[in-house]
């Protein structure tokens, strides 16, 4: 109860944040003109279409994400509003799981905005709309989840500006995990390691990523879907309860 | 000595900032005990920087002690079961200003369980015993600093607490505004609960305080009741003004005086005690010198505490 008392109040807070607002509409903008302005390619029209949308729900919410993610701890310690909750009979994960889930929420509603632009211009568009796309949407929502997770990780110990660096490399190398071990395979022994180990720890966020299924009709089986729902929650967990610990252990001076 | 009026025990406790680029150490509070009795007043003080937020935040489980220990209404600081008990004001607080005071206060609430009805009028009692109902749905953005002291007060008192720690409640309060502060802190006192509260101006203390505890330096330096301490930080100086006091009175006088002013045909005389002051009256009718007042120095904390400041050395600490 009181950390869905607090998701709330961080869901409020966001609704009442002017940035954003911006970001979103910045977000709407961009997907509408560039859908818009794609109309000349009209071979591949329809591919290009979901790739570019799907693409561009995936880059304004992973920056909502980061950039509100890193708030989120540091600036109640900043702003000292920490001081009168942790006070109070709550416990410090209750309140970090309770500033997460509270972003959880608004990018929830962010993703069905979002998501909602780019069905409009799809049906105005006449492409033609199947289930996978909603699961390509569903994956992208719990990407954001393991971004936010990586934020609000890095804020425990970290300057906002340093996580948000932080949380954009594991954005960028997360994409990228699979060359980490092709490339890993090709350097000296120190090297390899180095990336082997980056491959095991950052996550394989190319996993989240349904676009080519979407685009070419492929078929992704319940199971797997599964599998890769499981993985993601796994990983938040795994971010949240490290977040724990360290937070844990803070002064807040 | 822990006994169940304890309401507050501190031992040994102390604090080690590490500070800049080297980790240079600030021993922010050193080896400090003391103890709140259940029902009173405590007045925590000590000049800026002794280490009064310091202490306070340790108790609030903010920041870890680096040695010692301290309980809360018999549970170690950071207790889930003494926080439910206890009500706290952060020094010059910041709330979350995108809420109106009647969300914020709302929002506290369910975070002490509380839900419903019963809440909400607990909210409408608060905000009423703060005078800020006329508030009650403005963001607290655009809160003065008098009023966001006042919402901080009502958020300290939404679960009802035992204990109330309120880190300088007065400063930055106008004349109004502290008077306002202090009743209601006399009426805290009066239902029954325990209030501890730090301040830099002694004369709040004088006015509203059972006991006391001086800091200086994250030392302690003087605890007790206010009526003792102000008693050892007496100095009995007595103010005399004469006018047309001869030369040979004026030499007289000296000899008495710990401190002498001369204004034109005025003369101003420090007397270090009230034995003295018989042999003086009778220099200046000698002299038929003009007495123009006598004025006994009315004792202070402020005494005690200037005495402290300028003498740096933490005193023996009075047991009452
Ligand atoms: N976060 C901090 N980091 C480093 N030093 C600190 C910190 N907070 C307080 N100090 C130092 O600890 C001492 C006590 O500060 P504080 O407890 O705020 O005093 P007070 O509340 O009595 O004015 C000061 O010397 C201050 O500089
Ligand atoms: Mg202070």
């Amino acid at each position: 109860m009181k950390v869905l008392s607090i998701a709330l109040n961080t869901f409020r807070e966001n609704l009442r944040d002017k940035l954003l607002y911006n970001l979103l509409v910045f977000a709407l903008l961009m997907i509408g003109s560039s859908l818009l302005l794609m109309r000349l390619t009209l071979g591949e029209f329809h591919r290009l279409l979901l790739d570019v949308g799907l693409g561009s729900i995936n880059i304004f919410g992973v920056l909502i994400a980061i950039f509100v993610g890193i708030g989120l701890v540091n600036k109640e310690i900043e702003k000292k509003t920490i001081y009168t909750i942790v006070s109070k009979p709550v416990a410090r994960y209750q309140f970090l799981v309770g500033k997460y889930l509270g972003l959880t929420i608004t990018l929830f509603v962010n993703t069905l905005i979002m998501a909602g632009g780019l069905l409009l211009v799809l049906v105005a568009q006449e492409v033609p709309i199947d289930g996978m796309l909603f699961k390509a949407l569903g994956l992208i929502f719990i990407e954001f989840m393991v971004i936010t997770a990586v934020a609000l990780l890095c804020s425990t110990f970290t300057s906002a500006t340093l996580s948000a660096i932080f949380t954009l490399a594991a954005y960028v190398i997360g994409h990228l995990t699979a060359d980490l071990k092709t490339f890993g395979a090709k350097m000296g022994e120190g090297g390899q390691m180095l990336l082997n180990g980056l491959y095991y720890v950052l996550p394989n966020l190319e996993r989240f990523n349904l676009k080519g299924h979407v685009i070419h009709h492929l078929e992704v089986s319940g199971s797997d879907l599964l599998l890769i729902v499981a993985y993601g929650l796994i990983y938040v967990t795994f971010l949240l309860v490290s977040a724990s610990i360290i937070f844990q252990r803070r002064d807040f001076r | 000595m822990p006994s169940s009026d304890v309401v507050v025990q501190i031992d040994q406790l102390s604090k080690v900032f590490r500070v800049g680029f080297w980790g240079k150490r600030v021993t922010a509070v050193d080896q400090l005990s003391l103890s709140v009795r259940q029902g009173e007043v405590f007045g925590f003080l000590g000049p800026n920087g002794a280490g009064k937020t310091t202490t306070i935040k340790m108790l609030m489980g903010l920041i870890y002690p680096t040695s010692g220990r301290a309980s809360i209404l018999g549970h170690p600081i950071g207790d889930p079961a003494s926080k439910a008990k206890l009500g706290f004001l952060p020094e010059s607080p910041y709330f979350y200003d995108y809420l109106t005071s009647h969300e914020f206060l709302n929002f506290y609430g369910h975070l002490f369980g509380l839900w419903g009805a019963s809440l909400d009028t607990r909210v409408d009692e608060l905000l009423e015993l703060v005078g800020m109902t006329h508030a009650r749905d403005l963001q607290l953005r655009k809160f003065s600093k008098g009023m966001l002291q006042r919402v901080g007060i009502a958020q300290a008192l939404i679960n009802d607490p035992e204990l109330v720690v309120l880190d300088e409640p007065m400063s930055g309060l106008d004349p109004v505004g502290r008077k306002e502060v202090r009743d209601l802190i006399f009426r805290l006192k009066e239902s029954g609960k325990t209030v501890m509260f730090s301040s830099h101006i002694l004369h709040d203390a004088e006015l509203l305080c059972d006991r006391v505890a001086m800091i200086m330096k994250g030392k302690l330096v003087a605890c007790g009741q206010v009526s003792d301490l102000i008693e050892r930080g007496a100095t009995h100086e007595v103010e005399m003004v004469v006018d047309r006091l001869s030369p040979e009175g004026l030499a007289q006088l000296r000899l008495l005086a710990s401190k002498v002013v001369l204004q034109g045909e005025r003369v101003m005389v420090v007397l270090a005690s009230q034995q003295s002051v018989d042999e003086a009256l009778d220099v200046i009718r000698a002299a038929k010198a003009k007495l123009v007042s006598l004025t006994p120095h009315k004792a202070s904390l402020e005494d005690l505490f200037i005495r402290e400041v300028r003498g740096g050395q933490p005193a023996a600490e009075v047991h009452v």
